[in-house]
């Protein structure tokens, strides 16, 4: 059993109203050094699967087919034993 | 006409279109449940307004994959046109029918108010016919209603007059290009973010829905 922990960004190329507003909130704050936010998804999805490499491969083919929209969004996953 | 609504878990819109089409178009109206299919040639389906899945993950990401969808794949195959209000389109887009994704408000608001909508471009078989100075007084209600697509994408949609409305007087959630509607390069399918369906009522005073309508079911 491994656990794949999924975190989906907005391309570079998309506004990021969200990141945007939260970074105007932390220079409020007084934390003028922080010079970008991007705010994501974090997706944690628990597989059975013989061994990491076809686990990668699941992961990869449901970001594909359903958890990313390729045209706005990208992904990168981390999977470790459950 | 024989039309088809279709209802997701999370619909909300779908009465709604269902009475314009009975009272102001006559129509044979069937409601079909996202999860049953159909194969009945209806001459239009619908996908109506409102927040499938509860909007999880993406808007119309879920239920771009309802059974219903594989119907409607048939349906386009057939050559039946689809038509996309607000959640609709976004289904529609996340589905691949239409291109680009409707991402969140720019002002990261829900916007509900009337907003101006103006003809894509005269060479939209739709919408093309308006004049270029007729500014159509139509609702938006959504969170996530502003159109990105690539620069190519855009581009393309433009050479191909395939925008269909564009927001006029103000951008309510910051569409690139002013984009409140795209259709197919075939015309068939349409999408758009307004909701015409909630401008047929001179009691609310606004009527400009029924020429939006008019012009998407062909009469």
């Amino acid at each position: 059993m491994f656990i794949a922990r999924i975190n989906v960004t907005l391309k570079e190329s998309v506004l990021d109203p969200q990141g945007s507003t939260v970074q105007g909130t932390l220079h409020e704050l007084g934390e003028s050094s922080v010079q970008d936010v991007r705010v994501g998804k974090y997706i944690e999805v628990k597989l059975d699967s013989p061994d990491i490499a076809s686990a990668q491969k699941i992961v990869d083919r449901i970001c594909e087919k359903l958890l990313v929209n390729h045209v706005i969004e990208t992904y990168r996953s981390e999977i470790i034993p459950a | 006409m024989r039309v088809a609504v279709v209802t997701f878990p999370g619909s909300n819109c779908d009465n709604d279109i269902v009475s314009v089409l009975k009272n102001f178009y006559s129509a044979q109206v069937d409601k079909i449940w996202h999860k049953d299919q159909f194969s009945v040639k209806y001459d239009l389906v619908i996908l109506p307004g409102g927040f499938s899945y509860g909007d999880y993950l993406r808007s119309g990401a879920m239920a771009a994959f309802s059974p219903v969808m594989q119907s409607v794949k048939e349906h386009v195959g057939r050559g039946g046109k689809l038509f996309g209000i607000c959640n609709g389109f976004q289904i529609l887009a996340e589905a691949g029918y239409l291109p680009g994704a409707l991402i969140r408000n720019r002002n990261l608001k829900y916007v509900c108010r009337t907003v101006g909508l103006k003809k894509g471009s005269d060479s939209n078989r739709i919408s093309g016919k308006l004049p270029d100075d007729r500014i159509l007084r139509v609702p938006v209600a959504h969170g996530d209603g502003c159109y990105f697509a690539s620069s190519e994408v855009r581009k393309q949609l433009k050479e191909e007059g395939r925008i269909l409305f564009l927001y006029s007087g103000g951008n309510p959630n910051g569409s690139l290009d002013d984009i409140a509607g795209i259709c197919s390069s075939d015309f068939k399918v349409t999408g758009m973010m307004p909701h015409p369906e909630r401008a047929m009522n001179e009691v609310t005073g606004e009527m400009d829905g029924k020429v939006v309508l008019d012009l998407i079911l062909g009469i």
